[in-house]
């Protein structure tokens, strides 16, 4: 076993479930021993970096002096998120590169106690790792179900090939790490054109329009390429395909099904694990036709609406009874 | 790119009367070597942008505009709002220019000179409100706030999905519990709101 800092991000606790378990799953048989940063926080996504470039900074090296003070040996820091990744990576890469700006995040830090040597800390995907670091022999190793005949969509998304401060891709619009791996676990690959386009970000909550057509042009492509799945290694990719893939359908009057997994997902089917255990059944585009064509049994995604109580509990109000809406029927 | 340095340093130089200070300022709040200066115009990031139809000057225009100094104009835009940071031209601009970096700078511009605030902004400012509270963020909570002030003729349409969030995927409606070192992360970011007004 290796030991590896991790850092899960804030969709792992909630959207991205499935993702989180999965990982665990798989990381065990690879020897990947994952230590948690303890008292991490969250990276700030987009968003901070949007308001205030110093604090966004300052709030993503708090988990970098974190890492680095707990690190005893290890000093690579795997993160599970594109998002997450790419601002941990992008911290470092610029607290090194710019030695007053890194003086700077960490005067910031000093306030808390902390500091930051950038260039201490390896910031990694696990893709990478798993690609780089454990090697595809060590994965093949393990397969005892290969997912013989299930196309797959290998689809990476924006932040993890690019900018690719430390080149570990191997091309920043048409890489080929994940097509290795899912060939590698028996999966039929498609040549997959836009598999590093934008999944529409958080454009899903600030300009719906402009989302729902970056959404259906890799919903429809990964069509038109018979993929039964798409696979991705981000918890906001797969939440823009998946949890939109019915509003984008509405929007564009369209019917498409297509089931959006994380990578990690195939793999513990790959090396034997049990579906329920994967996370399988917390999709909104139910992988279940998807995976019978193999022969694997997924849970049923849980369709019933919960209590009426439960729904008060949301920060929105109830679904209103207005002409024109047949929201409710949407999502079927 | 020494060349171009050169001419951000001496803002007087024979040139003549272009005024550099925006693009200065730019590069000064941008980390690392932005190389904003260097715009050769050849339209590659305007070519490659998905969101280059909902804004209203390409990338590329932005960059001629930082440098015929149109402060307003460029603070006035949508243009760095409506980027998805997705890289495309960062990494396909012959001039090595962190595009995307200097799109989260003109947001931080436009946003303290008053100049722009839309929807975007504030799901931003949701979103971080949150991280400021808990040191972590929360979606549903995030998207139910900002739907409802933004969204709210979205929301029957919204309905589905947030019981789907609840059901499927076993998400909790209630707000995440605060990190431990609360105290700290929020001297940390005094600290840097200070540093950043400096
Ligand atoms: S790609 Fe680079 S050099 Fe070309 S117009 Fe855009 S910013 Fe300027
Ligand atoms: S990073 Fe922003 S500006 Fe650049 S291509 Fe992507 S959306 Fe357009």
């Amino acid at each position: 076993m290796s030991d590896y800092i991790f850092y899960p991000g804030c969709s792992m606790e909630s959207s991205a479930k499935a993702y989180y378990a999965s990982v665990m799953a798989v990381c065990k048989p690879l020897g990947i021993e994952l230590k948690e940063i303890e008292d991490w926080n969250c990276c700030g996504a987009t968003e901070y970096l949007s308001l205030d470039v110093t604090p966004a900074y300052a709030l993503i090296a708090r988990n970098l002096a974190l890492a680095e003070k707990q690190a005893n040996g290890s000093k690579t820091v795997i993160a599970p998120c594109s998002a997450c990744y790419l601002n941990l990576a992008k911290a470092d890469h610029y607290m090194h590169e710019d030695p007053a700006f890194g003086a700077k995040i960490n005067e910031a830090l000093a306030a808390g106690g902390l500091h930051y040597d950038a260039g201490t800390l390896a910031i990694r995907h696990l893709l990478d790792v798993v690609i780089n670091e454990i090697g595809l022999d060590k994965v093949k190793e393990k397969v005892t179900k290969p997912l013989k005949g299930l196309r797959v969509a290998p689809y990476l998304g924006c932040m993890l090939p690019r900018p690719d401060y430390n080149t570990r891709y191997s091309d920043s619009e048409h890489p080929d790490e994940l097509d290795q791996l899912l060939a590698a676990l028996g999966a039929e690959v498609i040549d997959f054109p836009l598999k590093t386009h934008c999944c529409g970000g958080h454009m899903t909550q600030i300009g719906p329009d402009t989302a729902f057509e970056l959404i259906r042009r890799l919903i429809a492509s990964a069509d038109q390429y018979k993929a039964d799945v798409i696979v991705t290694v981000c918890p906001m990719c797969q939440m823009n395909l998946d949890a939109f893939q019915g509003q984008m359908n509405s929007y564009f009057k369209t019917n498409y099904k297509i089931p959006v997994l994380f990578f990690t997902q195939l793999m513990g089917i790959a090396f034997g694990e049990k579906p329920e255990k994967l996370g399988f059944g917390s999709e909104f585009v139910s992988a279940r036709q998807a995976m019978s064509r193999i022969g694997v049994e997924t849970p049923e995604p849980v369709e019933q609406a919960p209590r009426a109580r439960k729904a008060e509990g949301l920060p929105m109000p109830p679904p209103l009874k207005k002409g024109g809406s047949t929201s409710t029927e949407e999502e079927a | 790119m020494t060349e171009a340095v050169s001419v951000l340093a001496h803002p007087s130089t024979p040139t003549g009367a272009e005024d550099l200070s925006l693009l200065h300022e730019v590069a000064l709040r941008t980390p690392g070597e932005s190389h904003v200066e260097m715009c050769i115009q050849c339209g590659t990031c305007g070519g490659s942008c998905p969101s280059a139809a909902a804004m209203d000057h390409t990338p590329r225009a932005i960059f001629a505009m930082l440098r015929a100094g149109m402060r307003d104009e460029v603070l006035k835009s949508n243009t760095p709002w409506m980027c998805v940071s997705c890289y495309f031209c960062t990494v396909r601009c012959p001039q090595d220019i962190h595009i995307t970096d200097v799109m989260y700078t003109l947001k931080n511009m436009s946003l303290q000179a008053k100049q722009y605030d839309t929807t975007a902004a504030d799901f931003s400012k949701t979103f971080i409100a949150m991280v400021e509270d808990y040191g972590r963020s929360f979606e549903i909570g995030l998207a139910g706030i900002h739907n409802l002030k933004h969204f709210a003729t979205r929301l029957p349409n919204m309905a589905p999905m947030a019981i789907g969030m609840l059901t499927k995927k076993g998400m909790s409606p209630l707000p995440p519990k605060p990190i431990k070192g609360m105290d700290q992360l929020k001297k940390i970011l005094k600290r840097a709101k200070e540093l950043e007004a400096a």
